[in-house]
C-alpha cells in the first residue's frame, strides 16, 4: 500500500483513527483515515488491508475522502452492553432514575489522574433491549441489555462511564463483567439517528449494504 | 459493491478461548494473548500426525520476535501432517486469573491447551527463563517433575543456547536438544510420528529412548550423577545400556538451503524489535573467551549474499516491516558484507526501509559500511562492544580491538551524521583490577573529544553500557569464578565518578549498568548441576517469575531459597558462583558434546591467565580448538564475487494481497 509518510527525522505512516473503542470493548463500526501517496482503487485497498489484518479484524469498505476531517464527523456512538446475572428490572429501574437526573457524577481513572465529570449530558438515548439470543453465544443465564446513544464529548463518555452512572443512581452492580459492543458511530441526523460517517464521500449514493 | 462478509475466527474444537476471553479485559496489554498475526498459522488439529507447543519462556513482547521460535515455527508447519503453535509466558496478573477460573497454559495460534500437544518445546536463550517454564508447566496442568509424568502429557523439550547445560532443569523437562534447531525438530518429529504411528509402543519411556539413541536428544533420566564427599561430580554416566556416554550438539550446514523466516510474524502488540531479521552468518570463530554463543555456534557458515538479498525482499514484501536486521554475531564480518549492505542499500533507497547490524565489531566498521546504512536518512542505533576498558583485560577476554580502532570508529560514525553511539562492557572478568574498568572513563572521555574536534559540535554522546560477567559452559571461562556483587559495585561506584570527574565530558556520557547480584544467580543456573533444581523449584514457590525482569527479580527470594536447599547436598551458592575450578574437575556438562576439545578449552584459559591472544581460524591457521573434526563439520566462507541487483519496481496498479498460511 503506498502509504504517505510524515516529515521528520522518523517518519510515521499517516494514518489517524478516529475516537477508537476501548480496550476490552467488541466494535461493529471502527473508522479510521490513511493518507496515501498515490490514488488506488479503494476496493483493491479494502481487500489488501483486510488480508493483512487478524481474523476478525474486517476491513467492510473504504471510500476516497472527499474533504472535511473523518473525527469531524464523528458526533455520536452508539453501544450495546450485554449485563450476564443482571435482571432486566433491576436495569430498567436503574435507566429510569438516570433519566430522570439532570446530571450524574462519575469517576474514571485517566491518565492525568482521577477525575470527575458528568456521565448524563452526553447521553441521548438509554435504554432496556428485550433479550434475543447474545450474538456472542454466551450461555443461556439471565442477561440484561442495555442500549445507549452517546454524543462524542470530551472528556469523552464511554460505556463504562455509563455503567458508573448507574451505580451512582441506583446502586446496579454488575456481578460479571459486562459484554459491550460498539454497533455504529457517525454524524447524527436532528431526529437522533446516526449516518455512516462515510456516506457523505459516497457522492450521496448508498453503497454498501447497510 | 457488497460488503464482504466477515470472516470470524474458528474457534477449535479444544479451544480454551471462550473461557479466557472474559479474563482479558482484566488484564494489561491483553492483546498479546489472542494471536491472529499477520504469518501465524492455524491447521487442523486432527489432520496432524505430529503436534508441536513452541514456547520462549518470557512476555509476548520479547518472545515474539525471537528468531529461533519463528524459524522452527514455520520449518515444522511446512510439513503437511505436522502442527505447530507457539506459546509465551503469561504475566503475573493474567497467571492468577487462569489459576482461580482455571484455565491452562494455551497457544496463541488456536488457544489450544498445552498439555494436548506431542511435544512442548521451550527455546531458552538465558537460564533466567527457567522459573517461567515451572510456570508453564504447572499451568497447563502438566506434572512438574518429569518423573511423574504419563503417556497422557507432551514430551518437555528444552532447546536454545542455555541447553548446552540443561543439569539445572534436568528434573523438569524430559528431553534437550543442543545446537541448531532446523533438523533436529524434523528428525524428532519423524521418530514421534513413526512411534505414534505404530500406536506408541512402550509407552512414554520408549519414545525416550528412541529419542536418546539419536545421540543428539539428551534425556537426563537415563543418566546417573555420582558426587564425591566434598561435593563435586564424580562421574556422570547412562543407567541403561542402549544410551550414548555423550550427546552430540546438532550444526546446520549451508544455510542457503535453510532461508527461514520467510513469513516472518508481524505482532499485534508492541514488541521489542520490529524489523525482518535475517541471519547473514551462524557462528564466530574470533575467540572471545567470555562469549559461549561463539564458542558453541561453531564452525562459521556464512549465507550468501544473493540468499540474503532474496530473503529480505521476501521477507519485507510479506510483512510490510521498514527495518532490515542483519543478524550474526559478529556482522560486519560477513565477507561480503559491504556488497551486502550498499546492494541492499541501492534497492530500498528512497524507500523508508533502514538496515541495521545488530553486532558491530569496532575493527570491521568502516566509512563504506556507515555510509550505506545511513543512506536513506535514517540511522539505526550503533552498538560497539570492546568488553573491557584495559589493553590488558581484552588479551585476557581475546577481545582484540585496540583503543585506537575504537576511537577511529566512533569517530567515522559522528562525522557520518551519528550523534550517539553505544559502547558495552563486561565487569567482573577474570583477574579484573579496579583498573581495568576505571580506564573504561579514559576511553570514553578520549571518545567525546575525539568526537567533539572531528565533528566541532558538542552535540555528540556516547553511553556506556556494562554488564556483570557470567561464566559459561563450553567456554575457555568455564572454571573462572564469578566475582562478588559488591565488588562489582564498588567498581562500578568508582567508574560512574571516573565519567562525571570532568564535567564537560561527563556530560554527554551516559552511563547504564546492571548491578552484580543478578549475574550471580545467573551464574548459579549456567554452571549448576542437578541439584540446583531445588533452588529453582523453590524460588518459584516463593513466587519467583521473570527473573530477567529486574522489577520481577528478587535477589533475596534467590539466595534464601539456596540457603535452604543446598545445605542438604554439602554445597552453598558461593560454592557454584564465586569458586574457580580446577582442571581435573568433573563439569556438570561434560557429558554433552559441543565439539570444543577440553584441552584445549583449558590451554586456551591458562593463554587467558597469561594474557596471550587466539587469532580467527577464518584467517590464519585452524589452531585445533577440535569442533570441525569432531563434528564433522568445514568453515564455510565467501566471497561469492556475486552482487545484488536492482529490483524491478513494483507495478503502481495491483495492491498484494497476503497469502494465507
Amino acid at each position: 500500500m503506498p502509504v504517505a509518510y510524515s516529515q521528520g527525522f522518523t517518519p510515521h505512516p499517516k494514518i489517524s483513527y478516529a475516537s477508537a473503542a476501548p480496550t476490552g470493548v467488541a466494535s461493529e463500526a471502527e473508522y479510521l483515515e490513511i493518507g496515501l501517496q498515490a490514488p488506488v482503487d479503494p476496493a483493491d485497498l479494502r481487500a489488501a488491508l483486510d488480508g493483512a489484518l487478524s481474523p476478525g479484524l474486517d476491513v467492510l469498505d473504504a471510500v476516497v475522502a472527499t474533504g472535511g476531517s473523518l473525527a469531524d464527523r464523528i458526533e455520536a456512538s452508539s453501544w450495546r452492553v450485554e449485563l450476564p446475572e443482571v435482571a432486566p428490572e433491576a436495569l430498567r429501574a436503574a435507566v429510569d432514575a438516570f433519566t430522570a437526573a439532570a446530571e450524574v457524577q462519575v469517576e474514571r481513572m485517566t491518565k492525568q489522574g482521577r477525575r470527575t465529570f458528568d456521565a448524563r449530558g452526553a447521553v441521548i438515548a438509554i435504554d432496556v433491549a428485550t433479550p434475543t439470543p447474545t450474538p456472542s453465544g454466551g450461555p443461556a443465564v439471565p442477561c440484561a441489555i442495555l442500549e445507549v446513544v452517546v454524543r462524542q464529548v470530551t472528556p469523552s463518555v464511554r460505556p463504562d462511564d455509563v455503567l458508573s452512572g448507574l451505580r451512582v443512581v441506583a446502586g446496579l452492580e454488575p456481578p460479571v463483567p459486562p459484554r459491550v459492543i460498539r454497533l455504529a458511530q457517525g454524524t447524527l441526523t436532528a431526529q437522533g439517528e446516526i449516518v455512516d460517517p462515510l456516506d457523505a464521500d459516497r457522492d450521496g449514493a448508498t453503497i454498501g449494504e447497510r | 459493491m457488497s460488503v464482504p462478509s466477515t470472516t470470524s475466527r474458528p474457534a477449535a474444537a479444544n479451544s480454551v478461548w471462550s473461557r479466557l476471553e472474559p479474563l482479558l479485559p482484566q488484564v494489561t496489554k491483553p492483546i498479546q494473548y489472542v494471536g491472529g498475526e499477520l504469518g501465524a498459522v492455524v491447521k487442523d488439529w486432527d489432520a496432524a500426525a505430529v503436534r508441536w507447543a513452541l514456547m520462549y519462556p518470557d512476555a509476548y513482547e520479547v518472545g515474539l520476535p525471537n528468531q529461533g521460535v519463528q524459524i522452527l515455527y514455520e520449518v515444522l508447519n511446512e510439513l503437511p501432517d505436522v502442527l505447530a503453535e507457539r506459546t509465551y509466558a503469561v504475566w503475573p496478573d493474567l497467571e492468577r486469573l487462569m489459576r482461580a477460573h482455571g484455565v491452562p497454559q494455551f497457544t496463541v495460534d488456536a488457544h489450544r491447551p498445552v498439555r494436548d500437544f506431542d511435544v512442548f518445546g521451550v527455546s531458552f536463550a538465558t537460564e533466567l527463563g527457567y522459573t517461567n517454564l515451572l510456570t508453564a508447566i504447572d499451568l497447563a496442568g502438566i506434572p512438574l517433575l518429569a518423573a511423574d509424568r504419563t503417556d497422557a502429557d507432551p514430551v518437555v523439550l528444552a532447546g536454545g543456547h542455555a541447553a548446552f547445560n540443561p543439569e539445572p532443569i534436568a528434573d523438569f523437562v524430559d528431553a534437550a536438544v543442543l545446537g541448531d534447531g532446523e533438523e533436529a525438530v524434523l528428525e524428532i518429529t519423524a521418530i514421534v510420528r513413526d512411534w505414534k504411528a505404530e500406536g506408541c509402543p512402550g509407552g512414554r519411556d520408549e519414545l525416550l529412548l528412541r529419542l536418546a539413541r539419536t545421540e543428539s536428544v539428551y534425556v537426563p533420566r537415563f543418566y546417573d550423577v555420582d558426587y564425591l564427599p566434598d561435593g563435586r561430580i564424580q562421574r556422570v554416566v547412562p543407567n541403561r545400556p542402549d544410551v550414548p556416554f555423550r550427546v552430540h550438539k546438532r550444526t546446520t550446514m549451508d544455510l542457503d538451503a535453510w532461508p527461514y523466516p520467510k513469513k516472518p510474524l508481524v505482532p499485534l502488540a508492541e514488541t521489542v524489535h520490529e524489523r525482518y531479521a535475517v541471519e547473514i552468518f551462524r557462528g564466530c570463530t574470533r575467540g572471545c573467551r567470555f562469549c559461549q554463543a561463539g564458542m558453541i555456534t561453531r564452525p562459521v557458515r556464512e549465507r550468501s549474499i544473493t540468499t540474503v538479498g532474496q530473503m529480505v525482499q521476501q521477507g519485507l514484501e510479506f510483512s510490510g516491516f521498514h527495518e532490515v536486521g542483519l543478524l550474526s554475531l559478529s556482522s560486519a564480518d560477513h565477507s561480503e558484507i559491504g556488497d551486502m549492505c550498499s546492494g541492499l542499500a541501492q534497492q530500498y533507497e528512497g524507500t523508508n526501509v533502514s538496515l541495521s547490524l545488530p553486532s558491530t565489531r569496532v575493527d570491521a566498521f568502516n566509512i563504506d559500511l556507515a555510509q550505506e546504512l545511513s543512506r536513506n536518512g535514517r540511522r539505526t542505533g550503533l552498538t560497539f562492544a570492546p568488553e573491557g576498558g584495559s589493553e590488558r583485560i581484552r588479551k585476557v577476554i581475546n577481545k582484540m580491538v585496540s583503543k585506537d580502532d575504537l576511537i577511529r570508529t566512533v569517530v567515522t560514525a559522528y562525522t557520518n551524521g551519528w550523534r550517539q553511539v553505544k559502547l558495552y562492557f563486561m565487569c567482573g572478568l577474570p583477574t579484573e583490577t579496579d583498573e581495568d574498568v576505571l580506564e573504561i572513563a579514559d576511553m570514553a572521555h578520549e571518545v567525546i573529544r575525539a568526537g567533539r574536534a572531528a565533528t566541532g559540535s558538542k552535540d555528540i554522546r556516547c553511553t556506556v553500557s556494562i554488564g556483570g560477567f557470567v561464566p559459561k559452559p563450553h567456554t575457555p571461562f568455564q572454571w573462572a569464578a564469578v566475582e562478588r556483587p559488591e565488588v562489582i559495585d564498588g567498581r562500578l561506584k568508582l567508574l560512574k565518578q571516573a565519567i562525571n570527574a570532568d564535567r564537560s565530558l561527563g556530560r554527554a556520557i551516559g552511563f547504564r549498568y546492571h548491578d552484580g547480584e543478578p549475574s550471580l544467580i545467573e551464574g548459579l543456573l549456567s554452571r549448576g548441576d542437578r541439584r540446583v533444581g531445588a533452588v529453582i523449584r523453590r524460588v518459584w514457590e516463593n513466587g519467583g517469575r521473570f527473573d530477567g525482569w529486574s522489577e520481577h527479580f528478587s535477589y533475596q527470594r534467590w539466595v534464601d531459597a539456596a540457603a535452604e536447599v543446598l545445605p542438604a547436598f554439602g554445597v552453598d551458592l558461593d560454592w557454584y558462583t564465586t569458586r574457580e575450578r580446577d582442571e581435573l574437575e568433573v563439569l556438570p556438562w561434560d557429558h554433552l558434546d559441543s565439539g570444543l576439545d577440553k584441552d584445549w578449552l583449558w590451554q586456551d584459559w591458562q593463554d587467558a591467565l597469561s594474557e596471550y591472544e587466539q587469532d580467527d581460524c577464518r584467517w590464519t591457521p585452524c589452531f585445533d580448538c577440535g569442533v570441525c573434526p569432531a563434528m564433522d563439520t568445514e568453515i564455510q566462507i565467501g566471497p561469492t564475487g556475486k552482487k545484488l541487483l536492482p529490483l524491478t519496481p513494483i507495478n503502481g496498479g495491483g495492491l498484494r494481497v497476503p497469502s494465507a498460511g
